[in-house]
């Protein structure tokens, strides 16, 4: 049967149809990317003059110095660790039902909207803003960044929470509802079971996000070791500043090392 | 005795899954609903134990009328309605007692049962039940390790510990292979003949149908076209039930019936 074979041509039909809109947009973009990195003006002399403090600051990373400043680096990667490690747990308490609320098989569309609401409000202010605004309302130091980073586990953990429960298996929740348990009971033994792994692993990241986040957040004076770290910027003592880098890398290593083995352990 | 009468359910799609169901099942029958998919077995069953609220029509079960019950109430009934699962519907990462005395969850309070503090009745309940489906051995493993036959009497034991007056039964065997499908229905029909215990099963295997239950009901577009004892299916009533086909190998004969009700009898 090969020798009456008909060749059919075959070609994968483009995206966008019309040939004059499919180059033009690729033409607009080119030279609009082309504008607009033309736009950065790069002062060269100061270039040159900041490799010079850059390269400095690298250097200094072969020689890290964690006893000078021996005090205040410990009483920063204390705070900050506190800071850490209550946030999280705060957060992740409040986010429990926050998610229940937030998942639209479970919640009525009032509390639905209204936990919703309160995700969309933790997740469209960035820390450093909230900071900010807790830092003038507390004042400086640590407590301003426990409620900042509480406020923005909320959002980070209820969002990603009630898009698990979302997902869950129907079949096994109808199960335990058709055995005339209540409806704590239902998510005790329905839900529960179901997104445990997810919770667990999320709040091991956020812990994780939390650390990093507290060594940022001393820069707007909330406490930690970034404040440690903008001192140590402030004062050219970048030997210094290498060493709270330095241990900021290993301890964020060290968990997401453990938050890796949890999360295959809890499967 | 359940007492289902001019039963009607319209999903909000529009759809009229049940249009006008009267059904009555005596205590200690075992009743099996065919039809295609989509005639509305699923949306029938689960109109009784309100996992599917019904449009119209009443549901008596024993003098109470299930269609009027408030929450409190619905949850106090659907204590003694037992309900099989296809795909078993456990919840997979609890163990298998957890799974089985879940069907206890309408009669504990939420403490006793966040805690697994189950009474020590309830508890000796669930280890003759295992007992009873073979599976005593495995009481703490996980779910989701057992095989498609395990899985499905662990289901059983969980529907049974309820103290059920009636068992829904929805595609029991849809995912087992044919000899682990026979065994599960004879499970079922020797435990609800043991305990006189009426059940409907839902199931799209005319042929095991025919072998295990009482009476056939065949539902076709959301009304019953078919009422009668197993042996009167033939080919022209599976083809108002089902629609034209070659009907001549899925029924079995009156001789294959009898020599299998020996079987089951010599066991």
């Amino acid at each position: 049967m090969s020798d009456a074979q008909v060749v059919r041509h075959w070609r994968k039909p483009p995206t966008i149809e019309r040939a004059w809109l499919r180059y033009g947009l690729l033409l607009l973009t080119l030279v609009y990317l082309y504008f607009s990195v033309g736009s950065y003006d790069v002062n060269w002399a100061r270039v040159a003059e900041g490799l010079d403090r850059g390269w400095a600051f690298i250097k200094a990373f072969a020689n890290p110095d964690f006893v000078s400043r021996r005090s205040d680096f410990i009483e920063g990667m204390t705070e900050s660790i506190i800071m850490t490690v209550t946030s999280t747990v705060v957060g992740i308490i409040i986010s429990i039902p926050i998610a229940l609320g937030a998942a639209s098989n479970l919640a009525p569309l009032p509390v639905y909207l209204f936990c919703r609401a309160i995700i969309a409000l933790s997740r469209a202010l960035h820390e450093i803003i909230v900071a900010i605004l807790m830092v003038a309302i507390f004042g400086f130091g640590p407590l301003a960044g426990f409620i900042t980073l509480s406020f923005a586990t909320i959002g980070f953990l209820s969002k990603l929470l009630a898009e698990d429960i979302e997902s869950m298996d129907k079949a096994q929740a109808e199960a335990v509802k058709a055995t005339g348990a209540s409806w704590l009971q239902w998510i005790n033994y329905a839900v529960q079971p179901q997104v445990m792994p997810r919770l667990i692993g999320l709040s091991m990241y956020r812990l994780d996000i939390n650390f990093r986040e507290s060594a940022v957040l001393g820069l707007v004076g909330a406490g930690g070791i970034g404040a440690t770290l903008n001192t140590a910027f402030d004062r050219y003592e970048f030997d210094t500043a290498a060493a709270i880098i330095i241990s900021i890398i290993v301890i964020v290593m060290v968990l997401e090392y453990s938050s890796s083995l949890i999360r295959g352990w809890v499967q | 005795m359940l007492r289902i009468t001019n039963l009607s359910k319209r999903y909000k799609t529009g759809d009229d899954a049940l249009k006008g169901v009267s059904l009555e099942v005596p205590d200690g029958q075992v009743l099996g609903l065919i039809g295609p998919s989509g005639a509305g077995k699923s949306t029938l069953i689960r109109c009784v134990n309100r996992l599917v609220e019904p449009t119209t029509g009443t549901i008596d079960l024993n003098g109470a009328q299930l269609q009027r019950l408030g929450s409190r109430k619905l949850r106090k009934a659907r204590r003694r309605i037992g309900m099989i699962f296809q795909e078993y519907a456990l919840v997979e990462r609890l163990t298998v007692m957890e799974n089985v005395l879940s069907g206890r969850l309408g009669y504990v309070g939420f403490w006793a049962s966040w805690f697994r503090k189950f009474p020590q009745d309830d508890i000796n309940e669930a280890f003759r039940l295992l007992e009873r489906v073979g599976l005593d051995h495995m009481v703490n493993k996980r779910a989701d390790e057992l095989s498609g036959g395990q899985r499905q009497r662990v289901g059983i034991a969980r529907a049974l510990i309820q103290n059920p007056e009636l068992l829904l039964v929805d595609e029991p065997t849809a995912s087992l292979d044919p000899k682990t499908s026979r065994q599960i229905m004879r499970l079922i029909c020797e435990l609800c003949e043991e305990r006189n215990l009426s059940a409907i099963v839902n199931i799209h295997d005319v042929a095991l149908a025919q072998l295990f239950v009482q009476r056939i009901v065949g539902l076709q577009d959301g009304k019953i076209v078919f009422d009668g004892p197993p042996d009167s299916l033939d080919s022209a009533v599976l083809t108002q039930i089902y629609g034209e086909e070659d009907w001549e190998a899925t029924t079995i004969d009156d001789t294959q019936t009898d020599k299998h009700s020996l079987e089951l009898s010599g066991e």
